[in-house]
């Protein structure tokens, strides 16, 4: 409200008309102006105002406890030739098309599945969104005790099982720890998929299938001309979002490996953290935090192509 | 073009039964007329016979094969959905191409099938169109053409008017008719419209919570309905029906409701005293002296003709004429069923009594 008191002043001196404030307060326009305001005020200063600061704050030298200097792109320069900071990019493209791969494929497999006929539909739809809610805090502390290097109940029953003779490094491995965090990312991932298909799916009427039925389609081929594309502007929303999700992960990774072993499970995320808040250099942490906007910015930019109303979706329906 | 066979058709979901014995012969060529209240079973009846669901007992066959376990792609049919179903990121040719493309046929065909279908149904201009972009009748054509084009045994409608307006659904009945007139095609088509049903069929089946009441052509059923329902069910407004005794009492005549006295031609077989339901439609009335007196409660003029709702015996009753009478609510008139046409039906079974 105080935004809304300051800024009459400017309004009133700008129009100068007596009648003023009424026309503020019944004019429509003004109206709906009220009524974003507080929004807009929350996101300004919670959003717009700690974005703006963080890449501000890349272009400075400012520690914790030290206000920094203006230093230019010396931070990016610097990042430039740090082979750690090219491995966490690396790290992090990695993850984020391995897992988001997985998660589409496995999600739309589960919501074909769970949009099947099927006795106990709505437990068992209520199970698979329980991966998503519990604390990412608390599966990552789980994941970390089934990988732990000797408790590890995976090589527990490998062993018992014969297959193995000695426990799986799972953490301590490069490509065995890199695997490990993509598997916990998309056993959390998979029901925020699999539960939004679903729901796209669900929208697709069933007379069109048995229109197609009719039409002669097998059940790939109703899949491929029906579901498929009449899905994919649900598709291109909800891999928008995973896949950002997954680009600026940090909690499942920090809880278990904090970016080891040798810097193989960095993620950007993880590793603007180390550096900014750990080591206390926060014009550098900024730096890197900064430098996955560009990323960030490809990947809706790719989406908001991708979703732009198809031909099909456009004119007038009378239903 | 094939005939259709329905011989004692059941459909139980779970423990219950929703078809009891349905059996429908059609003939090559004919516009047969499923129609029924809704829940009557016509609509799964039809799913049935177009393989989107399965048969609990009896057999259908198309031609001379059974098609019970046929998959519905084999069957050689093509249906009109009540929805339409157009597929909405397909062009109206794309629509109307997809079964042939699924089929496997060269493009050529496809384009040259496709065009065929839209010249019968003036869908040539729209062929580039998305569902969308079309109005509900256009709509309503795409998925004829889109039956057309495969040119099967047998076309299956499911209430394919009941998303129109008034006006649309009126000039599209004309249009399938003539459509069916042209291609000669065996046809099955559902709707819960009495006046559909009269106006565009060959043999009208009067369904009824999962039996056939009656079948027939459209005036058979009209003149001599079998049982009260069909007498109901059939014509607009309704017939009335008149609760009652037979007498036989030198003349046969009936003896409505509080005495109210009707005509009859003559009375069937052993009928004096027999408690019965006098059935008369609207327009069987006429204004005569020897008449019973009613008292009109309501009059609607049409333009055409007029409709009078009238009390007579205490019951009230339509009826229309031709004629534009002057009535008054609340004047007396005196209102005579024609003897030859009324219909006498059994008070606890509704089955037809008179000839």
């Amino acid at each position: 409200m105080s935004t809304v008191q300051t800024s009459m002043p400017a309004q009133a001196a700008a129009a100068g008309e007596p009648s003023l404030w009424s026309r503020l307060s019944g004019n429509r326009n003004w109206a709906a102006f009220w009524f974003m305001l507080p929004t807009a005020a929350f996101l300004i200063l919670f959003l717009a105002y700690p974005l703006g600061l963080g890449v501000w704050m890349s272009f400075t030298d400012e520690r914790i406890g030290r206000a920094g200097a203006f230093v230019g792109v010396e931070n990016y320069q610097w990042l430039w030739d740090d082979s750690i900071f090219w491995l966490s990019v690396f790290n992090t493209l990695l993850y984020t098309l391995i897992a988001s791969a997985i998660k589409f494929a496995i999600g739309l497999y589960l919501a074909l599945l769970l949009n099947r006929h099927m006795p106990f539909k709505a437990v068992i739809r209520s199970i698979v969104l329980i991966p998503f809610i519990v604390p990412t805090v608390l599966s990552a502390i789980a994941f970390w005790w089934i990988y732990d290097s000797q408790f590890s109940i995976i090589s527990w029953s490998l062993i018992k099982l014969g297959l193995i003779h000695s426990n799986i490094n799972f953490l301590g491995d490069t490509d065995w720890a890199r695997a490990s965090v993509i598997f916990a990312n998309v056993w959390r991932g998979v029901p925020f998929v699999a539960i939004t298909l679903l729901a796209g799916l669900q929208t697709v009427s069933p007379s069109l299938y048995e229109a197609a039925t009719l039409d002669g389609a097998t059940n790939w081929q109703r899949f491929r001309f029906i579901t498929y594309p009449l899905l994919t502007p649900i598709i291109a929303v909800v891999m928008t979002f995973s896949v950002l999700f997954t680009f600026t992960d940090f909690q499942l990774i920090w809880a278990l490996t904090r970016g080891g072993p040798v810097n193989a499970t960095h993620l950007m995320a993880t590793l603007s953290y180390q550096r900014g808040i750990i080591s206390g250099r926060l014009g550098e942490g900024a730096a890197i935090a900064t430098a996955m906007i560009p990323f960030l910015v490809a990947a809706i930019a790719i989406s908001w192509f991708g979703m732009q109303r198809r031909k099909w979706q456009q004119g007038s329906s009378n239903d | 073009m094939s005939s259709v066979q329905i011989r004692d058709v059941r459909k139980s979901f779970g423990n219950f039964e929703v078809l009891h014995g349905v059996s429908i012969p059609i003939e090559d060529g004919e516009f047969v007329v499923l129609v029924g209240p809704s829940g009557c079973g016509k609509s799964t009846l039809l799913r049935m016979l177009a393989g989107l669901e399965n048969i609990t007992s009896g057999t259908i066959s198309i031609g001379d094969r059974v098609v019970n376990n046929v998959q519905p792609k084999e069957r050689d049919i093509a249906m009109v959905f009540q929805n339409y179903a157009l597929y909405p990121h397909m062009t109206v040719a794309d629509n109307m191409g997809f079964s042939l493309k699924l089929r496997g046929a060269k493009p050529e065909e496809i384009s040259s099938g496709v065009k065929r279908a839209a010249e019968i149904l003036a869908l040539t201009p729209l062929l580039d169109r998305y569902p969308r972009q079309l109005s509900g009748g256009q709509r309503q054509r795409v998925a004829m053409g889109r039956a057309i084009v495969r040119d099967p045994q047998v076309f299956l409608f499911d209430e394919p008017l009941s998303n129109l307006d008034a006006k649309l659904r009126v000039a599209m009945r004309t249009e399938i008719k003539e459509l069916h007139q042209r291609l000669k095609t065996t046809t099955v088509y559902v709707t819960h419209d009495q006046i559909e049903a009269m106006t565009m069929a060959d043999k009208i089946v009067v369904m009824h919570d999962g039996i056939v009441e009656q079948m027939g052509s459209p005036l058979e059923l009209y003149d001599t309905p079998a049982n009260q329902f069909v007498a109901g069910f059939i014509g607009s407004p309704a017939m009335n029906f008149l609760k009652g005794n037979v007498k036989v009492n030198g003349a046969a005549y009936f003896e409505g409701p509080n005495g109210v006295k009707l005509p009859l031609k003559s009375a069937p077989a052993n009928s004096d005293g027999k408690p019965a339901v006098y059935g008369v439609r609207p327009e069987h009335f006429t204004i005569a002296d020897d008449g019973a007196e009613a008292e009109i409660v309501v009059v609607e003029p049409t333009g055409s003709e007029t409709q009078v709702f009238a009390k007579l015996g205490g019951e009230q009753v339509v009826a229309v004429f031709r004629e534009r009478h002057l009535f008054n609510p609340g004047d007396k008139v005196r209102l005579k069923p024609d003897p030859a046409l009324v219909h006498l039906f059994d008070d606890s079974t509704g089955k037809r009594l008179n000839g």
